[in-house]
């Protein structure tokens, strides 16, 4: 099992932070542009889902998968939306993506006052908090590709 | 051991809250401008906390003004400040709601001076309701119509929906 790449947006749509593991295959485009249109997505998916539901939801959104990869999806009350990539093997990981918001975002970023919430994260702890958590994942996986 | 714990820490923020509108009144010889102050900084903690709220609470979005009212009265207050206010004085279009508070955590220790009559003290709380539910798409109007400290029977803050704050595509995305 493998994790490919990892997403933070605010409820602006800025994308706060991105980092990837196994990613083979690049967009092809630039960074600022894979953002917006993952973004864009995102938004427009929500929307469908919202609307073309026949029976009043509670979460929304959860996931979509192709052939190859699957998008697990995350959003909280206050707008921050949580994108992580794996492949098809990973199950629902609703709580990962929970912890991810509040034991590594709220505590590093939220709770650090010189971090500002509506701009891409710079702070290196956050980074490595992040990159630690994520490959400590069960389904984690160094040799896969 | 915990419970006093706790009781210190709190005095701890009442504490430090008191130097802080007192260092406030020194500097502005105009008590509307620490209570503009006062709801500022509370707006600037609000939209943190409400992050810290969310994470720790696990509460989902809520739909309806009632709704928004027990989580704050019930999950909310009692995480941050160790009480429950009560709810009480719905308008008749659900869309207002007063929070009576019993004990005010933020006075335990304070007497106004007279020549402080227009000072709202804990005008902090205001701001951090304003900010925190900004943050959840709520636009609301947060204020004191009753203190304690005033001579008032209880503490009340009014709270009146303004709006749902809709969210926008970004720009130059179509």
């Amino acid at each position: 099992m493998t994790v490919h790449n990892l997403y933070l947006f605010d409820r602006n749509g800025i994308c706060l932070h991105y980092s990837e593991w196994h990613r083979k295959k690049q967009a092809g485009i630039s960074k600022e542009e894979e953002f917006k249109l993952m973004y864009g997505m995102l938004f427009s998916m929500r929307s469908f889902v919202g609307k073309m539901s026949p029976v009043d939801m509670k979460d929304g959104f959860l996931a979509f998968q192709t052939s190859k990869y699957k998008l697990h999806y995350y959003e909280t009350p206050s707008g921050l939306k949580v994108v992580m990539n794996t492949d098809l093997g990973v199950g629902n990981i609703r709580d990962v993506l929970h912890q991810i918001y509040s034991n590594i975002y709220v505590e590093f970023v939220v709770k650090n006052p010189l971090c500002s919430l509506s701009e891409p994260i710079q702070s290196e702890l956050f980074r490595a908090k992040l990159d630690g958590f994520i490959r400590g994942l069960p389904f984690f996986s160094a040799r896969a590709g | 051991m915990l419970l006093k714990m706790v009781q210190k820490s709190s005095e701890l923020f009442t504490l430090t809250y008191g130097a802080l509108v007192t260092q406030l009144c020194k500097d502005y010889e105009n008590d509307e401008d620490v209570n503009k102050q006062l709801d500022k900084m509370g707006y600037n903690i609000g939209v943190r906390l409400i992050e810290d709220f969310l994470a720790r609470s696990n509460v989902g979005r809520c739909h309806d003004f009632r709704e928004t009212a027990d989580v704050i009265a019930k999950v909310a207050f009692k995480m941050y400040l160790g009480i429950t206010p009560s709810i009480t004085n719905w308008s008749p279009a659900g869309d207002e709601f007063s929070l009576i508070l019993e004990n005010n955590p933020l006075v335990d220790f304070v007497e106004l001076p007279d020549n402080h009559s227009s000072l709202i003290y804990s005008n902090l709380l205001c701001g951090v309701l304003r900010g925190a539910l900004e943050m959840v798409q709520m636009a609301v109007d947060v204020k004191f119509v009753q203190d304690t400290l005033k001579g008032d029977g209880v503490t009340e803050i009014r709270m009146k929906f303004v709006k749902r704050i809709e969210d926008n595509l970004p720009a130059g995305e179509e």
